[in-house]
């Protein structure tokens, strides 16, 4: 039965007529599914079929307004199709399904030719969110522990919620644009909530973002979602302390690469820490 | 039987499904409500607003733990991470009993998401009760399980809904959450009586009821807990009380869900009919 709820569902939103090994569906349906006085053992098979898709399809449009929106509802729908044919939900809980979604992009880029690079930008994007919103966090620590501590020793760990982006598109803006355009449709959210096929929605166009360099921090604050910009340095600050140096290192390293010498760093770079301690991004790796 | 031990000996009244378009109201106003039922699965995070939510709900109201996803009926082992999170989220809301769906759902480690029918034979009926008894064992929490409501039947089966529930929650040793709506769904689905249904099975392990709408297509029914609940189903309960006695009870509605206080009001309507029920036995 499995088998016949994964297989993707025609243009129209039914189930294939031929089995994957050639016989007709209806044949395999009738061999385990009674029919009952109003429907065959196929429609029978059917309705799951649709309902499995109807379910996962509408997920992945409510977490992927962005990425929707850049490709349009049909070719989005096409592409989450592939997407979960290839990568079938593996979490006992819907809010993973998008967590192969990038990989999928760089795997299979005809999918969002000619908008690959934006595509993946905003795919990024938007999985940050979902980690930002619920993702695990560690005790962190204020900024009068890290100035107690010398910089050359110190090693500081990032919130497992908070995701570093290295973008070529202004997604933020594009999905602040997206999210105000759309009325807020909520998931059904339990038990046998039934969904339907993917619908273009009507909302008024929004401009896809231009190329522009963006650095972004994507992380949660008394538990709301926000992104915010970052600066060169400071986003390399930060990606060196993830990848485990001290944060002498870390400040050294970043400053090497700037070409801007005529800035105040050591009093920036303070700042920078006491606002990045205030948000709770850091804790003390054990 | 409004208070067994498969529902920690509890005697709730009048549930509400706790669904997020209704935080808001729900912190603000804090009306009353008797218990809030929230989807396990939805909490079973690690941390964020979710929990923030759920912890300021615990403050004043009791809560009950409703799965979606454990899938008593599945071949697969247990998700070893999903039963762990389950039992995190358990000692959080210290619920008194926890209930999850007679069905099965993934294969092989894949996710449909779906609660689907499982074919009504004894070897079946036998793993799935040795599942809840692990789960239960592994909890420390009563279980009850869920009917759901279906559009299939196997040729499989060796007998009747009815019967397979009964045979696996005699053998788990569990409770039964009655869910009058689903019976009502899949009567129509498969040409049964749902009287016969809810007289035949052990009423002295109904721990819950649920009760909610549905969707009426031109060939069978779904289960779209969209709507108010209809008369007929209304008409099931009473008997369902009449039988199994003054037992907590769930008002769902999970889709196109409308205001606080309209569901607040559906709910109160079965306090009424519950009362009127128990009044005339
Ligand atoms: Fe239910």
């Amino acid at each position: 039965m499995t088998n016949a709820l994964f297989r993707p569902l025609t243009p129209r939103w039914g189930m294939q007529k031929t089995w994957s090994d050639g016989r007709s569906t209806k044949e395999v349906a009738a061999q385990f599914i009674k029919p009952n006085d109003r429907l065959t053992s196929f429609e029978r098979l059917e309705i799951y079929n649709r309902q499995y898709w109807f379910r996962v399809l509408d997920c992945l449009h409510d977490d992927y307004p962005g990425l929707r929106t850049i490709l349009g509802t049909s070719k989005f729908t096409k592409l989450a199709i592939a997407y979960l044919e290839r990568y079938p939900s593996n979490s006992y809980t819907l809010r993973d399904l998008g967590d192969r979604l990038e990989q999928f992009l760089r795997e299979e880029p005809d999918w969002t030719a000619p908008r690959q690079a934006l595509a993946i930008d905003m795919a990024r994007f938007e999985w940050a969110q979902t980690v930002a919103f619920d993702g695990p966090a560690k005790r962190s620590i204020d900024a009068d522990d890290i100035l107690t501590k010398s910089a050359d020793q110190l090693i500081l760990g990032l919130q497992p919620y908070l995701s570093l982006l290295e973008l070529d598109y202004a997604v933020d803006d594009f999905l602040i644009a997206v999210k105000k355009s759309e009325e807020d449709g909520l998931r059904g959210e339990a038990s046998n909530a039934v969904h339907s096929a993917p619908r273009g929605s009507r909302r008024k166009p929004v401009r896809l973002p231009k190329k522009q360099k963006v650095l972004l921090a994507v992380h949660r604050y008394e538990n709301m979602v926000y992104s915010k910009r970052l600066e060169p340095e400071e986003y390399r600050i930060l990606t060196a302390l993830e990848k485990g140096e001290t944060v002498a290192a870390a400040c050294e390293s970043a400053l090497s690469e700037s070409g801007r010498t005529d800035r105040d760093w050591t009093g920036i770079i303070k700042n920078w820490f006491d606002t990045w301690s205030a948000l709770g991004w850091f804790y003390l790796p054990s | 039987m409004p208070s067994n031990e498969f529902n920690g000996f509890t005697d709730y009244g009048i549930g509400i499904g706790l669904r997020v378009p209704h935080y808001r109201h729900i912190l603000a106003k804090k009306p009353v409500v008797d218990w809030f039922e929230i989807i396990s699965e939805n909490f079973m995070v690690d941390s964020g607003r979710p929990l923030e939510v759920l912890d300021q709900i615990l403050e004043q109201y009791r809560v009950v733990q409703h799965g979606v996803a454990i899938y008593f009926g599945s071949a697969d082992d247990f998700d070893r991470t999903h039963l762990n999170r389950l039992k995190r989220l358990v000692r959080r809301t210290n619920t008194p009993w926890l209930s999850d769906h007679l069905c099965w759902g993934s294969v092989d480690g894949r996710y449909t998401h779906d609660l689907l029918p499982m074919p009504y034979t004894f070897a079946v009926a036998k793993h799935t009760a040795e599942k809840i008894k692990a789960a239960r064992d592994f909890l420390e929490v009563p279980i009850c399980v869920e009917n759901v409501s279906s559009y299939a039947e196997f040729h499989a089966s060796e007998m009747t809904e009815w019967e397979f529930l009964s045979e696996v929650v005699e053998l788990a040793d569990c409770g039964i959450l009655l869910d009058v709506n689903n019976i009502y769904v899949s009567s129509k689905n498969h040409n049964f009586d749902p009287y016969d249904y809810v007289n035949n099975i052990p009423h002295h392990r109904v721990g819950q009821i649920h009760i909610a709408g549905h969707s009426k297509f031109e060939k069978y029914i779904l289960d779209t807990h969209d709507h108010p609940v209809l008369d007929p189903v209304w008409k099931l309960y009473a008997h369902a009380i009449k039988l199994v006695g003054n037992t907590a009870t769930l008002l769902e509605w999970d889709d196109r869900i409308p205001s606080f206080d309209e569901v607040h009001h559906e709910a109160l309507k079965a306090d009424k009919f519950r009362e009127n029920v128990i009044a005339a036995r």
